[in-house]
């Protein structure tokens, strides 16, 4: 009885915290839905009396959240693709190759984490600024790729840790040399790690807000942070519309999280713990 | 394999392109912060060298203090509030509670929100005239409560919190999970058996096993309330009249809306050391909880 009445309680503790959660969303998926009139007379907790796609159609025509969305794809993805490549090649010589240096190199990869992104960015600005490099892609993707460095070091040198050194005795014996070694034992063993830098990336690429505010100002390059700030200055009164171009920049990551959770939560425990 | 090993050419080529990004865009920026923080620069005269000046005008002004008061308490408020909350839920949900698996992917759904969708959210939130939470709480009576949140200068600092530790409980509480997860079961059990009820294994067994991972935990928690900035940025931007402003949003002020180049780099400066510091010192407390 008294074990019940327990379990009735941790339930309530976790349902309300589960209703905080998700009820922001619902809030929001409803009120992209609903006209200026309905949102500001009506039931905030209510579904829309007529569903307004209208909104969906005017965030993405007017308010171009779908090339703010194309953009963000395009840097976060080449970011991920810039940090998997260098991070695993660096990795590789920090962790199995000896030379002078190695171990400073490794303490210096690993202060990296601690390093705030707001130490850049007053000379990043001027250096993009004097090269003329504002206002395009590469001005987020290099210091993007730059800050996510670390993390993805520190996660593929524990990757690489787990592989066994007579893989590589066994390869130098059959006439492979450094880099053969790297690209042909290596790289192929180390594809579990990459799915776990690549979220860890995503989060902090897509996500930022403080470089692309500052390095972007044309609405062409915008990512979505950005482009969803100007849209909400732009469209104040006008909640619907500011409502769908929230509701396009969340639900597809939503999605895909929902379908990879364990992955994606798998991914950062290792992250975590490892790093 | 030895001479494999010690092949300097590969080790070069394969370290090159991360030493030059990381050299490019952390370490050489970091030293000209250093500079510049020496420095009077508006951007466009000539730098004028100087000293410290920059640092001891900031630590001297009312606005940098109380910005650092702001970053210490929401520090206090992460550690004190989000980190509870998530080894409560941490441990609830680990103790083989119905429904486990999908507490643990709802609670971590506000992790994956990216911080402006977060921001723009809680200002209708907040919105004075059409906001969710006057409309709720006039829904149930309790109007006179009804208020202005991020205009009002003595509740937009709790208001502001709020979004930020909700956030990021369920990071926590998933790396908290994971942690009681891999504490031996038998343990545990062996407790059971000595009689051991639930709150007694939480205290006795569970939390002392999961230091290492509090450790990391409050190591996140401290130095991301340090360097916060997006969701105060995109909320109050530090205002009114600076009552929410935290370093990073005062560095963002200082250096793009009044070309103050030198004060915002000191700001930048003492943000890196006041992240470094605090790591270690977290570090040490921890060294001596630990058997």
């Amino acid at each position: 009885m008294k074990e019940k009445i327990a379990k009735k309680i941790k339930h309530i503790i976790l349902i309300i915290w589960l209703v905080l959660c998700i009820f922001p969303l619902y809030w929001l998926l409803a009120f992209s839905l609903k006209n200026n009139n309905e949102i500001f007379n009506g039931n905030p907790l209510a579904l829309p009396k007529v569903w307004q796609f209208e909104n969906y159609k005017s965030a993405m025509s007017v308010g171009n959240v779908l090339v703010y969305f194309r953009n963000s794809i395009f840097v976060t993805a080449l970011t991920i693709v810039i940090v998997i490549i260098t991070s695993v090649m660096a990795s590789y010589a920090l962790s199995r190759l000896i030379f002078v240096g190695r171990k400073m190199l490794n303490i210096l990869f690993v202060l990296g984490l601690t390093i705030p992104i707001h130490a850049a960015l007053l000379p990043v600005f001027l250096i993009l600024q004097k090269i003329g490099f504002l206002n395009s892609y590469a001005s987020l993707i290099i210091p993007y790729s730059a800050f996510a460095l670390s993390m993805a070091i520190l996660i593929c040198n524990s990757f690489m840790a787990g592989i066994p050194y007579e893989l590589e005795d066994a390869a130098c014996i059959d006439g492979c040399g450094t880099l053969g070694i790297f690209f042909r034992v290596i790289v192929p063993l180390m594809r579990p790690a990459l799915s776990t830098i690549a979220i860890f990336t995503f989060l902090q690429a897509w996500n930022e807000l403080m470089f692309a505010t500052v390095f972007i100002s044309d609405s062409q390059h915008r990512t979505l942070t950005v482009g969803i700030q100007t849209l909400a200055g732009t469209y104040s009164t006008n909640w619907g519309p500011i409502g769908a171009a929230l509701a396009i920049a969340t639900f597809p990551t939503i999605v895909v999280y929902l379908f990879m959770s364990n992955k994606v939560q798998q991914s950062l425990i290792a992250g975590a713990v490892k790093g | 394999m030895d001479k494999v090993r010690h092949n300097k050419g590969a080790a070069i080529i394969l370290l090159l392109p991360a030493i030059i990004l990381f050299v490019s865009i952390i370490i050489i920026p970091i030293i000209c912060s250093g500079y510049y923080s020496l420095t009077e620069w508006d951007g466009i005269r000539d730098k004028v060298f100087i000293g410290f000046s920059n640092y001891r005008e900031l630590f001297e002004g009312e606005v940098l203090r109380g910005s650092i008061k702001n970053m210490l308490l929401l520090a206090l408020c992460a550690v004190g509030i989000q980190l509870p909350l998530a080894l409560v839920f941490a441990i609830l949900i680990s103790g083989g509670i119905k429904g486990e698996k999908m507490y643990m992917t709802v609670f971590f759904i506000p992790v994956m929100l990216s911080t402006v969708v977060i921001g723009q959210l809680w200002l209708k939130i907040y919105n004075p005239s059409h906001g969710l939470l006057n409309g709720i709480l006039s829904m149930i009576g309790l109007e006179n409560y009804a208020d202005s949140w991020l205009g009002n200068q003595g509740k937009v600092l709790a208001a502001v919190f709020v979004p930020m530790i909700w956030q990021y409980v369920g990071y926590h509480m998933l790396l908290m999970y994971a942690g009681i997860k891999s504490i031996n079961s038998e343990i545990i059990e062996a407790a059971k058996i000595d009689g051991a009820n639930g709150f007694q294994i939480a205290c006795r067994i569970t939390i002392p096993m999961l230091m290492p991972v509090l450790e990391v935990c409050t190591i996140f928690a401290v130095t991301g309330a340090f360097k916060s900035f997006d969701l105060i940025y995109i909320l109050t931007g530090g205002g009114p009249a600076h009552a929410s402003e935290v370093p990073s949003t005062l560095m963002f002020t200082e250096i793009f809306q009044k070309n103050h180049y030198g004060v915002g780099s000191a700001i930048a400066i003492f943000i890196i050391l006041i992240c470094f510091t605090s790591a270690i010192i977290i570090k040490r407390i921890f060294k001596r909880w630990e058997v």
